[in-house]
């Protein structure tokens, strides 16, 4: 009980600061022009139950791509992500990003690493929802940030660039979500 | 039960916090800021410009002042309008008639001013409708369609209307590549590689009074046409028009249509066409497209059936047009200010591509070719390049330029427009809009002047942004200042149909040339009636002919009767009014066509066709006066082969209330 009652005088604490930061910034802001997407946001904090989850939505669901809903926070993708698309996203689970050389994925969540991050997840995304029966073996496919991912598939198994493997396909409003078990990393620019 | 309630209780607080407790905070409404008072327009003040929106599925174009985002009208262009009468009334019926017959509904896109040396000149809008191919001329004193032609040898209507920088042509680059229309379209779906063409259509434009007319085509291999804009100062003579699906996928293009790394840019050297043409190289063809033009003193539109085209195969004359290679299904197609630099937008690519005008004349002097498409040259891409906008953003689709040397591109997929120098191709600034951009627009924004202090997004997501509507929501319309280094968003409204391309201009190049009335004594209408005293109503055979006038606040003749079933009855009505903002408009029970408004001057006709016999009512339906709910009359219908004389009359009461009214 008592943790209530301080949990709620905190939240009215929290509010009136921010009651008060409102108002100087307003002040300062008396003599230019006000932009008054002040309190817009992107699609991805659309408040919507009744909808099919996005692609966004979806990964923040599973706990087996934490690290991927934070890469894609830092990369500010999730405002993309949540657009109409259609997209179609492989999704490297955790013991994917786990399988990366010790501190890649926490040198890339470093802010003046953001470029690189955005390039490795945007290498992850294609243009249009692919169905699992539209991949063929040799398959090249030209993905988000400029670069190509070749597929193969061979005894029922779809491989990408010969190093991730498409372990599940999860529909969402906005595409497909294929969960893979390897992070595909972008061809070194010359 | 108290371990419930408290984080209820906290949970109540929480919320009428943030609803109350923080407004000055939340007031995005932005009120007292000085984003509300510049689009602030007070009470009977005009607004800085003129907005012309287009209706997309709603195939109408829709006018708005900036900066208020006051909706001033929405102008009837290529589907009906039963509020006005425009596609009912026996005037205006042939305007929408196509070589497929009469089509009710358009879907409508872009739209340019007319320019003179590259400028608005404020005379006309043109307007086009994709899925039966035409064009529409707005005459921009009336704010009345005036004219509609239809295109031959062409699906999708796209990439058009975009003009050259003297109005000299409107053009017009098919969508859908089809068998040419004096062939056999009775094809397999799978020779499209064989039997599908594209074509590009040259659209010349008649200086004194605007009437269009169908000047050349050029044939093309089969692809997508998509945008275009012309050429100014130094690459006047130049169209440029972006294509894509260059793999000449029939199905499934979402994924066939995009497998190769580059399609292309057209650049047209359409004066050369127009010499090949002058000197008769085209080829004549038969075909059939409908050109309908509003007779401005008849009030009067007619449709003729046109049947020759003339047609350029580009593969004869190799030195029309040249393909440049552009990353990833190019969208916009955008030139800018200078005429020197040709933006392309490929919607799928990582980077923006500018091109300059410069370089392709000398890769194409110097003959820097890389194969050819079609037996079109292909120009090397880095011959032709300017430079690269390096990871601008995702989805790339539209630009405009505010003439200062920047250029504004609206970004689909991550839902923001991104400013950027032409100059050294590096980003300045970025805002999101909400949401997901198509469409933008700077007042002349594609002209040699922009007018760069406002800068409209078109968005078509708009979801949470409004209070909902259901399921079905409107589309939004974004207004940004662009006159500091920072775009700051000002406002936002909701739009009419789905916009796509719009076109702006300062109110004075059109608000001074604006028609007040419609001088009755110039009124040809071939069923004018020219004063009270001369209506009428006039049997000839089944046809029954009423010559009916408007003034405040009766009609003349009110009572009718002698009609009969069988007839096919028209109602011409004429509104006497020589005063501005005195519409009058006529309804009668029952009709299953439309309503009239008939403008000051004007005269409307409606074919009725009663089918029961009894007494029928009709009346004004625009507030007219003061005794606007006195306007009305009876229409008797007797059965077939009655005796009822045709009679008609005004003011003539039974003798009965007359003897009562005496009294």
């Amino acid at each position: 009980m008592k943790t209530l009652l301080k949990l709620f005088s905190l939240v009215v604490i929290i509010f009136m600061i921010s009651c008060n930061q409102g108002r100087e910034a307003k002040n300062e802001n008396a003599t230019t022009i006000a932009d008054a997407s002040s309190v817009s946001s992107g699609q991805e904090n659309v408040q919507d139950s009744d909808s099919q989850k996005d692609v966004v939505k979806v990964a923040m669901a599973s706990k087996d791509h934490t690290t991927l809903v934070a890469a894609l926070k830092q990369a500010e993708l999730l405002t993309s992500l949540s657009n109409a698309g259609p997209f179609t996203v492989f999704a490297p689970t955790n013991e994917a990003f786990d399988k990366l050389p010790k501190g890649t994925v926490e040198g890339l969540m470093k802010d003046d690493k953001k470029e690189d991050l955005q390039n490795i997840l945007q290498y992850h995304v294609f243009m249009s929802a692919l169905t699992s029966a539209s991949f063929k073996d040799g398959q090249t496919l030209g993905m988000v940030n400029g670069d190509n991912v070749t597929v193969n598939v061979k005894d029922g198994k779809t491989v990408l660039n010969n190093s991730a493997t498409i372990i599940a396909s999860i529909p969402a409003s906005n595409g497909m979500i294929y969960v893979i078990d390897g992070v595909l990393l972008p061809p070194q620019k010359k | 039960m108290k371990k419930i309630f408290l984080p209820v209780l906290s949970f109540i607080v929480f919320v009428l916090l943030s609803i109350t407790g923080c407004k000055p905070k939340n007031a995005g409404d932005a009120t007292g800021s000085d984003a509300a008072s510049r689009v602030y327009v007070p009470p009977g003040k005009y607004d800085e410009l003129y907005n012309f929106v287009s209706g997309g599925f709603s195939g109408q174009v829709s006018v708005y002042g900036i900066p208020s985002g006051r909706l001033l009208r929405v102008m009837p262009v290529f589907s009906v309008d039963p509020e006005s009468g425009y596609g009912f009334s026996e005037e205006t019926k042939p305007m929408l008639n196509t070589s497929h017959g009469q089509v009710p509904w358009g879907d409508q896109h872009h739209l340019e001013l007319s320019q003179t040396n590259g400028e608005i000149d404020g005379r006309w809008l043109f307007a086009n409708e994709n899925n039966t191919p035409r064009i529409a001329r707005i005459d921009l004193k009336t704010f009345r369609t005036a004219e509609i032609i239809e295109i031959p040898n062409s699906a999708g209507n796209h990439s058009s209307p975009f003009i050259t920088e003297n109005t000299e042509y409107v053009v017009a680059g098919t969508r859908f590549s089809v068998p040419m229309d004096d062939q056999n379209g009775d094809v397999p779906i799978d020779t499209y590689k064989k039997n599908f063409k594209g074509t590009i259509s040259f659209i010349s434009v008649d200086q004194k009074d605007g009437d269009m007319k169908l000047a050349f085509q050029l044939l093309l291999p089969g692809m997508d046409f998509d945008l275009s804009h012309s050429g100014k100062g130094p690459s006047s003579g130049w169209f440029f028009f972006s294509c894509y699906n260059s793999e000449q996928a029939h199905t499934l293009l979402e994924v066939n249509a995009s497998k190769r790394d580059k399609d292309y840019i057209l650049a047209v050297n359409w004066k050369k066409a127009e010499e090949y043409i002058k000197a008769g190289k085209g080829r004549k063809q038969t075909v059939k497209y409908a050109h309908n033009v509003l007779n401005e003193s008849t009030h009067t539109a007619t449709s003729t059936m046109e049947t020759q085209t003339t047609i350029l195969d580009v593969k004869d004359f190799p030195d029309i047009v040249y393909m440049i290679p552009c990353p990833k299904s190019p969208h916009g197609c955008d030139v800018d200010p200078t005429g020197q630099y040709i933006v392309g937008s490929g919607k799928l690519a990582a980077l923006i591509p500018v091109f300059s005008f410069d370089k392709i004349q000398k890769a194409i002097a110097a003959k820097e070719f890389d194969g050819d498409y079609g037996g079109i040259p292909v120009i090397k891409y880095e011959a032709a390049l300017h430079g690269e906008v390096k990871k601008p953003g995702l989805g790339p689709l539209h630009t405009e330029f505010d003439g200062k040397g920047n250029a504004y591109t609206t970004f689909f997929i991550s839902s923001e427009i991104v400013k950027w120098s032409l100059n050294d191709l590096k980003v300045i600034d970025r805002h999101p809009t909400y949401y997901s951009p198509g469409h933008l627009m700077i007042p002349g924004g594609d002209t040699k002047n922009p007018y760069g202090k406002y800068l409209i997004a078109y968005n078509k997501i708009t979801k949470d942004r409004y209070l909902p509507t259901g399921p079905e929501l409107a589309q939004s319309a974004q207004l940004f200042d662009i006159s500091g280094e920072k775009m700051k968003l000002l406002a936002d409204y909701p739009s009419i149909g789905e916009p796509h391309y719009a076109q702006a201009a300062p109110a004075s190049l059109i608000s001074k040339n604006s028609t007040k009335i419609f001088k009755i004594e110039e009124n040809q209408n071939a069923f004018v009636t020219m004063g009270e005293p001369k209506s009428k109503v006039v049997r000839n055979g089944n046809r029954v002919d009423v010559y009916m006038t408007m003034i405040r606040s009766h009609f003349s003749p009110d009572n009718i009767e002698g009609v009969k079933l069988g007839d096919d009855v028209y109602f011409h009505l004429t509104n006497l009014e020589q005063d501005w903002d005195v519409p009058h408009g006529f309804a009668v029970k029952g009709a299953n066509t439309s309503e009239l408004l008939v403008m000051p001057g004007d005269t409307q006709t409606l074919k009725w066709v009663p089918e029961v016999a009894g007494i029928y009512p009709f009346y004004c339906t625009d507030f007219c006066s003061a005794l606007h709910q006195e306007m009305q009359g009876y229409l008797r219908v007797s059965p077939k082969g009655s005796n009822v004389p045709l009679s008609f009359s005004l003011g003539k009461n039974s003798d009965a209330t007359d003897s009562l009214l005496t009294k």
